[in-house]
């Protein structure tokens, strides 16, 4: 019974001297764990406490999106399929698998989204609602994939690999998409979405991005509750997002 | 036809011959005397192919820092094509794997020794001096071996070499010919490691030959002429805009006032307690340094201090304080940008934060590497003793010209600090230099 009490309780007691062991030297723990939040000062102070995005409206939410999402970014940083000079100079000197734990402190953080801008859409309503019927139906006639069915019905990702379109700002979406049609912005090979905004107008990406930009932010939808699987057809591939398309000529599978 | 009269031809004949003696000189000091050299003969370990001979080489390859040019992250270890600036233009690096096509598939290991010795390639090409072969010139043969063996065991990737974007006429056989005449002497004898080196004399080769510490700590000219394989003595790295310190000067890297446990740190690491690697050195303790052995670390340190004792050490100068005005609102920025991770006195935070109070990189004369910190921010590298290192946001974006050089007017005069005033357009020159 005591033997019993005493293995219980000594876990604690080790760990309660430990914990007094660090209040006592000022020194910075160095198993990581707890304190992921402090090893990510440089990427909040751009992207906002908890990445939950920043108010002057650029530097995108990191907050609850895909771990896998943002793993394959602050790759594309460091090997150069997106280009920001800041942040390539940030992730360069660092490990694959340390950035994967970025990633991943990112994504388990779940905290409320702001409210979608309130500023009268700069576009007109005919514009918007073009915008709309794009983003949810896609234009079968120029082979343009709706948003959602890759990014969810929703429109808030689906796990492992395809970020939330909705509670980013107007200016970063059409920048990403602008980004996309002029090759600065790269996914991995094949990339899929290089593809589909090349097939955009930049009247399309003003439209979509607009109506995007101003849709709330569903309480309940999270990436993490949506699964999806194969939504595109063979001539679509994600080297981002494989799990999107059928797989490539693989035979007996089982 | 009247002839033209001797004043005018006189000296155009002695100038026509003098470019035509210059030319045939240029010729033969590249691919006349230098075919004729006698090279070292393959050495019994040229047919070792063992497993304790390829991890050698890679051993070697990780103290020469090759991989961090010859690799681009997320592509085949060694198959090349990453981009180098230069002033002079972009050069891409050679895939070194044994791709038979775009690699080093169809060379010997002779060949290899050649191009390390005399920076050329079997077909008698002459490379771009962005390869330091200065420094490679000093690899021993059983080491160039190694190195060889290592990288005939990666799997061949097929890469071609991307064409080199040089100004015109640089990057012809023509004008490296020249350059080489005049900078490059594969002539002279080198001097061989003796059988049981000393750590100083281990030091040197790690420093000289393989760490080709000089291609950034040393002085080029204008036309980038190589430095001098011992010239440590410290220069602005002209495309990335960093300054590489003076290695042996104690007031820029405590070398000699430091423990040497602290120096240690620094080059497996990247950081100690008042500095933390940057820029490009941050790349070669992620590539090199950091693989180094305690042995080798020891004996590159040894060499340093060694060469430091060596020459007159003056101590920091203090310069003027700062106007009380500058100081005024760099203390603002201070307590609201900076104190939150390197403290309220400047004390740092043992393991993440590096102190600034007492710092010889806050206090050096040359702030460049201070002010692109502030404006690139940035993480040391992570390192197997310190694999998720803390980080420095970039400030770019939210401090001007004025705002930086007050914080920094105010970190390097405080504290006991002695550094002079930043001013606004020293901050402008080098933000302006590295916006592209």
């Amino acid at each position: 019974m005591l033997q019993t009490l005493f293995r219980q309780i000594l876990p604690l007691l080790i760990a309660l001297f430990c914990a007094s062991k660090t209040m006592a030297t000022p020194a910075a723990s160095n198993s990581t764990t707890e304190n992921m939040a402090e090893r990510v000062r440089a990427c909040t102070a751009c992207h906002g406490e908890q990445g939950r995005a920043a108010p002057d409206g650029y530097y995108p939410r990191l907050a609850g999106k895909p771990a896998g999402y943002l793993y394959h970014q602050l790759l594309n940083f460091a090997e150069g399929r997106r280009r920001y000079g800041p942040m390539a100079q940030l992730v360069q000197p660092l490990s694959d698998a340390y950035l994967l734990r970025m990633a991943q402190h990112f994504a388990s953080l779940d905290i409320p989204y702001p409210a979608p801008s309130r500023e009268a859409p700069r576009i007109s309503l005919q514009d918007l609602e073009r915008g709309r019927q794009l983003a949810v139906h896609g234009d079968a006639s120029r082979k343009l994939p709706s948003c959602t069915a890759c990014h969810g019905t929703t429109l808030m990702g689906t796990e492992p690999h395809v970020p939330a379109l909705l509670g980013l700002p107007l200016d970063y979406l059409t920048a990403q998409l602008g980004a996309w049609q002029t090759g600065e912005r790269r996914a991995h090979t094949p990339d899929c979405m290089a593809a589909i905004v090349r097939r955009m107008t930049p009247g399309d990406i003003i439209s979509v991005a607009s109506w995007l930009s101003m849709q709330p932010v569903p309480a309940t939808a999270h990436a993490r509750t949506l699964q999806r699987g194969l939504v595109l057809d063979d001539s679509l591939r994600c080297g981002s997002a494989p799990e999107l398309s059928p797989q490539p000529h693989k035979k007996d599978h089982p | 036809m009247k002839k033209w009269p001797l004043w005018i031809r006189l000296p155009l004949q002695v100038s026509a011959a003098l470019w035509l003696l210059t030319a045939a000189w240029v010729l033969w000091d590249n691919w006349g005397r230098q075919a004729s050299m006698p090279t070292t003969a393959e050495t019994l370990s040229t047919r070792d192919t063992g497993p304790q001979q390829i991890e050698r080489g890679q051993y070697l390859a990780r103290a020469g820092n090759c991989i961090a040019c010859h690799s681009v992250r997320g592509q085949p270890l060694m198959s090349g094509a990453r981009a180098i600036d230069t002033p002079f233009g972009t050069v891409y690096s050679s895939n070194l794997t044994p791709d038979p096509e775009t690699g080093l598939g169809r060379w010997s290991s002779q060949d290899f020794w050649v191009a390390l010795q005399l920076g050329r390639t079997p077909s008698g090409r002459l490379l771009v001096p962005v390869f330091p072969y200065n420094h490679t010139r000093l690899i021993s043969r059983s080491d160039s071996d190694a190195l060889w063996q290592w990288l005939q065991s990666l799997p061949p990737a097929h890469q071609a070499q991307p064409t080199h974007t040089l100004r015109w006429p640089l990057g012809t056989q023509a004008a490296l010919a020249v350059w080489r005449s005049l900078y490059f002497d594969a002539s002279t004898q080198v001097e061989v490691t003796p059988r049981v080196p000393t750590p100083v004399q281990r030091g040197a080769y790690l420093v000289e030959a393989l760490g080709h510490c000089a291609a950034c700590h040393g002085q080029r000219d204008l036309l980038g002429g190589f430095p001098d394989v011992q010239d440590l003595s410290g220069a602005v790295m002209p495309a990335q805009g960093w300054y590489a310190p003076d290695l042996l000067s104690d007031a820029q890297t405590g070398l000699l006032s430091m423990e040497t446990a602290q120096w240690l740190r620094r080059l497996q690491t990247g950081y100690h307690d008042r500095s933390v690697a940057s820029g490009p050195m941050a790349e070669v303790v992620q590539h090199s340094l950091q693989y180094l052995s305690e042995d080798d670390a020891q004996a590159m340190l040894a060499y340093l201090q060694y060469r430091a004792r060596q020459q007159p050490q003056p101590g920091i100068e203090s310069a003027a304080a700062p106007r009380w005005s500058v100081l005024d609102i760099g203390q603002d920025i201070y307590k609201n940008q900076c104190a939150q991770c390197h403290g309220k006195q400047g004390q740092g935070l043992t393991q993440a934060y590096p102190a600034l109070a007492g710092s010889l990189a806050v206090q050096q004369s040359d702030p460049t590497n201070l002010v692109l910190s502030i404006l690139q921010g940035g993480y040391g590298p992570s390192t197997q003793q310190r694999l998720e290192p803390y980080g420095m946001p970039p400030f770019k974006m939210t401090l001007d010209d004025r705002q930086i050089a007050a914080v920094l007017s105010y970190v390097r005069s405080q504290w006991g600090n002695q550094a002079g005033e930043v001013t606004p357009l020293q901050v402008n020159r080098i933000r302006a230099s590295t916006d592209h």
